[in-house]
């Protein structure tokens, strides 16, 4: 950044920095590396210990165990590993659902609040954002009164001729309740012989339950609003030629959207998406405040299912280990996705002749 | 359908022909746009706020008042009793105060300790600068919710457990918010602090007299971060203390919907305290309102 030159004038000028240098990063590194780097790894030796909760974690009675915590949750075949199975099916769901919503949502919010010739544009931002700067704790309040069995949503859907289920306490698969509907109860022996985790191919395939369903709602009602921020910051940073000039050329607004700014809006799609996906991964307040898990376990998350093993159950090891694993999922996930970003980029220069094609065409 | 017509013929006629065309089609059509837009907006800004509408109406409903009525926006007979109860007859008052304290030194904590990092790391030249960076991005990449027993694990290690330390210090920093500092100073010349420095200023007097006074609006985004974070955090505190005098609003409130202080629903007082629980966060979103949404991006380029 700076060339050889001007470093050498700095250094000249100011002596004495590599002390002030360590002096000023100091608080940081002490408290990240104490309540952060630290804990890290003594967790992980956790994850590899018989640890109970009762003493130090260090002390000479707790004994290595290796990897048992770990393959008690991958392939122990007991209660473990089906509770952890159910947890990363009901999370599963839970992501494929919430993040391509939240995400169309956002975008489409993004779009509209976005026009210049728009009355109550203020009004019609801070609506979106509003729900986004309430604490989870209180929205999971607010989410059980309105989704209770005899609730505002319930008599909402009673106007329009619908029976709402008792949200919060249906533990039925949403896509199971769609396959019942058409006579399908249960499912192919191939699918419900063989098992993955603990559950058989079958229950992956139940959907999200109804109760899921409800968090997933309150997901996408609480996180639009910040990603619909991030879209308007990057579409006002879109210069208006290249719109101006695909309208000159003939292309209507639908167009428009579709092949001149959404291109543009990669990098920040990419940024909602991984963001979406990160914190998708880690629902644990909601749980903690609405459901504990139930009904039937169809809430349960691989990130509560973790503390309620080591804090309730006391098996530290396996609450330790359900943590890590959940840490690597969600590394992979984002890694995942930073390789399909660099992908894009070349795709994007690749594109690049075919969305001026409009004008090569019309000229000609 | 009339569109793809229209395109065809677009891409054969003169481009200004075309635009006249446009501009005869614009009035019907626009009106017609624009009011579908309005009507899409307010359905979903309704959506969006009828929510809060009902949480604030149910709060000063009756316990049968709102489980008849559970969407009406007046209450059939006022009542304050969901209020009474939760000041003068529990534990909220503790709650709140204990959120506050928190919120308070955290914030603070956190303007001072991300700016002073964040300077460093932009400004200063030291060995081992470029390692403690990287360590940073590291730090910032593990998700949060995978340090709960963690952190438990060293609050323990260190005695501090259940005591406002342990609720207070592991949050004094941020990684994400020394980045944000950092990419700030990064943005503003360093030709006025060189100035001072020629003039004989010590690097904390430049740092803390002139630096950090034209740092403002990265600190605003700080203290806007920083104060929703610690206000609505929750797991920090379930896994750092377990005393009632300890507990936040947030481990609080939680434990009322889960059914303590309570026999059946009462959902007025349940709702009547996430409301109560919502206002600071409001507050502060209605003063910055107007930095929070026109620049998510400003702490970086302002």
């Amino acid at each position: 950044m700076s060339t050889p030159a001007r470093t050498a004038r700095r250094s000249n000028i100011r002596g004495g920095e590599t002390a002030s240098g360590w002096l000023f990063t100091a608080p940081m590194i002490i408290l990240l590396g104490l309540f952060l780097v630290i804990p890290v790894l003594m967790a992980l030796w956790v994850s590899f210990s018989d640890w109970n909760g009762r003493g130090s974690p260090f002390s000479g009675t707790v004994s290595f165990v290796g990897l048992d915590n770990y393959s008690a949750l991958v392939g122990g075949g007991g209660l473990a590993e089906q509770d952890f199975g159910t947890a990363l099916r009901n999370n599963a769901w839970y992501v494929l659902l919430v993040v391509p919503t939240q995400t169309m949502l956002s975008l489409l919010l993004a779009v509209l609040v976005n026009r210049q010739i728009l009355r109550g544009r203020g009004f019609f931002r801070t609506a979106f954002y509003f729900p986004s700067v309430t604490s989870s704790v209180a929205i999971t309040v607010l989410w059980l009164f309105l989704f209770s069995a005899s609730g505002a949503v319930n008599k909402l859907l009673a106007f329009i001729g619908v029976n709402g289920p008792n949200w919060f306490n249906d533990p039925s698969g949403v896509l199971h309740n769609i396959l019942g509907a058409f006579g399908v109860e249960t499912g192919p022996a191939a699918l419900t012989g063989n098992t993955f985790l603990g559950i058989s191919f079958w229950e992956w395939l139940a959907g999200p339950s109804v109760a899921m369903s409800a968090f997933i709602l309150m997901a996408v009602f609480t996180t639009s609003g910040t990603f619909m921020l991030l879209f308007i910051a990057a579409l006002q940073n879109l210069s208006g030629d290249v719109v101006e000039a695909a309208m000159m050329d003939g292309a209507n607004g639908w167009q428009r959207f579709w092949r001149v700014t959404l291109p543009q809006l990669r990098p920040t799609l990419f940024t909602v998406l991984t963001l979406g996906l990160i914190g998708a991964w880690q629902v644990f307040d909601q749980i903690y405040t609405g459901t504990q898990g139930g009904p039937g376990k169809t809430t349960l998350t691989p990130a509560y299912l973790s503390y309620q093993a080591a804090f309730t159950n006391q098996a530290w090891g396996q609450g330790a280990a359900i943590a890590f694993i959940l840490f690597v999922i969600i590394v992979a996930f984002t890694l995942f996705q930073r390789a399909l970003l660099a992908e894009r980029k070349v795709s994007n220069r690749r594109m690049r002749p075919y969305l001026q094609s409009p004008t090569s065409g019309g000229s000609k | 359908m009339s569109t793809t017509v229209r395109t065809r013929e677009r891409t054969v006629s003169p481009s200004r022909r075309l635009r006249a065309l446009g501009r005869e089609q614009l009035p019907t059509r626009a009106i017609a746009g624009r009011s579908l837009l309005y009507a899409i907006l307010i359905v979903l800004a309704m959506i969006y706020i009828a929510p809060f509408l009902i949480q604030v109406a149910t709060s000063f409903k009756t316990d049968g008042d709102a489980a008849s009525n559970p969407m009406s926006l007046l209450p059939q007979t006022w009542s304050t009793a969901a209020y009474e109860r939760l000041f003068l007859n529990s534990d909220f008052p503790v709650w709140f105060q204990n959120s506050a304290i928190v919120t308070v030194f955290v914030t603070l904590g956190r303007v001072f300790f991300n700016s002073l990092a964040g300077y460093a790391l932009a400004r200063l030249h030291f060995r081992g600068r470029t390692v403690i960076f990287a360590l940073l991005i590291a730090v910032m990449s593990v998700p949060g919710v995978v340090l709960l027993i963690p952190k438990f694990l060293v609050i323990n290690q260190l005695g501090i457990y259940d005591t406002y330390v342990a609720m207070i210090v592991p949050l004094l920093t941020d990684a994400a918010g020394v980045f944000i500092m950092k990419n700030f100073f990064e943005s503003i010349p360093a030709s006025v602090e060189e100035q001072a420095r020629i003039d004989g200023a010590s690097t904390f007097r430049v740092f803390w007299s002139i630096v950090l006074p034209m740092a403002r609006p990265a600190l605003v985004t700080i203290i806007i971060l920083s104060f929703q974070g610690s206000w609505n955090e929750l797991s920090h505190f379930i896994v750092a203390t377990q005393s009632p005098e300890l507990t936040t609003l947030t481990k609080g409130v939680a434990s009322l919907a889960s059914g303590q202080l309570s026999q059946g629903t009462q959902y007025p007082l349940k709702l009547a305290a996430a409301a109560i629980m919502t206002i600071p966060v409001a507050v502060m979103f209605f003063i910055f309102q107007k930095r929070i949404m026109n620049t998510t991006d400003g702490a970086v380029k302002e």
